[in-house]
């Protein structure tokens, strides 16, 4: 009965925030977003130099994070 | 129950016998775990070969000054240059925004008809199912096809669409040239878009409108809930969803759009029409300069993959629903 209790989600230790799928998911998808916005805004050209590289990050990053436990 | 697991042990034997002893003795000694390698095998090497080797080759091409039409110049590492480059041309520049100005009404325009078509579509009245095939039809057509005969409906001699305008309008037909004015081509490849990928956002939002349940509706309608209300709290919601799983495909081949784009107007007039793909193909095959044009290639692919990712995490939403 009490091996059952321990082994429910609830009495788990919770992982910390960085570590954790959901939120690093959106954190990345937002890094995505902006870099997106970032490549193809007609307003400055120093927002578009860095796009490619925050595209990239967050790409890469969520090729990681979606490898997390939930 | 039993009969039929008896004829299928039957035919398991039989398959068992027809299988030549060799092969039968090799496949034995292999564990589970082999076998299922041994058939994804082939998949695998196909993707490498067309996949994979060519995008490391086009990675590594970056960091060069490599020119396809020189082969046998010596060819130089130039690091990141390549990137800081195109990263920082105004022009390629402009050809992004070009690229987003053709995703954003292009999008807009197929997904408010497709869904209101697809809303219409799914009253189930008289004949909607032809209906439904004739909607369909131009997703069929190959864009080869579809750019060529649009060139023909937009002549402003002869072409149909110009007449149309001027029935509707009383503009003169041939005084205004759909391809050839600064002002109205981007709208002429829009429109071509619209025409032919407005039934692909129909047939994904109508899937969206059936998999609402009918019983949400009739409480609806037990709380005497307005048709309007209903549409802005039932189906609007419940169909969102797949209205983005529209919204996200459409925007990934876009990004892409070569095809129509070049067989309309080549990226003319001048390079008002010039998409991203246009100004790769214009450096990879009309300038030679095969280095920068497979960094430009590798920019547009990590833009295509950011997008393809939060598609994935979508379409798992829609899943999980």
């Amino acid at each position: 009965m009490t091996n059952t209790q321990t082994n429910t989600p609830d009495t788990l230790p919770k992982r910390p925030i960085y570590m954790r799928r959901g939120p690093m998911e959106n954190l990345a998808t937002a890094i995505i977003g902006l870099g997106f916005l970032m490549m193809f805004q007609p307003f400055v050209l120093a927002l578009y130099t860095w796009s490619f590289i925050t595209l990239l990050a967050g790409t890469v990053m969520f090729i990681i994070v979606s490898k997390f436990p939930e | 129950m039993d009969n039929d697991t008896g004829m299928i042990d039957r035919a398991a034997t039989v398959a068992a016998r027809a299988t030549p002893p060799r092969l039968v003795r090799r496949v034995r000694g292999l564990s589970d775990k082999a076998i299922a390698w041994l058939f994804i095998a082939p998949t695998m090497i196909l993707l490498l070969v067309i996949n994979i080797f060519p995008l490391i080759w086009t990675i590594q091409l970056s960091f060069t000054n490599y020119r396809a039409n020189r082969p046998n110049a010596e060819v130089v590492n130039v690091g990141l240059r390549n990137y800081e480059r195109l990263l920082t041309d105004p022009d390629v520049w402009i050809a992004m925004q070009t690229t987003a100005q053709f995703v954003f009404w292009s999008i807009l325009l197929q997904t408010v008809i497709g869904f209101s078509l697809a809303y219409l579509i799914d009253r189930k009245f008289r004949g909607h199912a032809f209906w439904t095939t004739v909607i369909l039809i131009p997703m069929m057509l190959s864009p080869a096809v579809v750019g060529n005969f649009w060139r023909f409906l937009y002549q402003p001699q002869i072409g149909l669409f110009n007449y149309i305008v001027s029935f509707f309008t009383g503009v003169e037909p041939s005084s205004f040239e759909m391809l050839g004015s600064v002002s109205l081509a981007p709208w002429s490849i829009v429109i071509v878009d619209t025409w032919m990928w407005t039934p692909y956002v129909m047939l994904i939002c109508l899937a969206g409108l059936r998999s609402i349940p009918d019983y949400i509706y009739e409480a609806a309608e037990v709380d005497r809930a307005s048709p309007w209300r209903q549409f802005w709290s039932i189906t609007v919601p419940m169909a969102l969803p797949f209205i983005m799983l529209a919204v996200l495909f459409r925007g990934i081949e876009n990004f892409k759009m070569f095809d129509m784009v070049n067989l309309l107007t080549g990226g003319g007039p001048g390079s008002i029409t010039e998409v991203a793909s246009i100004t790769l193909k214009r450096q990879a095959f009309e300038a030679w300069r095969t280095g920068p044009s497979s960094a430009f290639a590798i920019i547009l692919f990590v833009a295509v993959f950011g997008l393809a990712n939060i598609y994935v995490k979508a379409l798992n939403r829609v899943k999980q629903r």
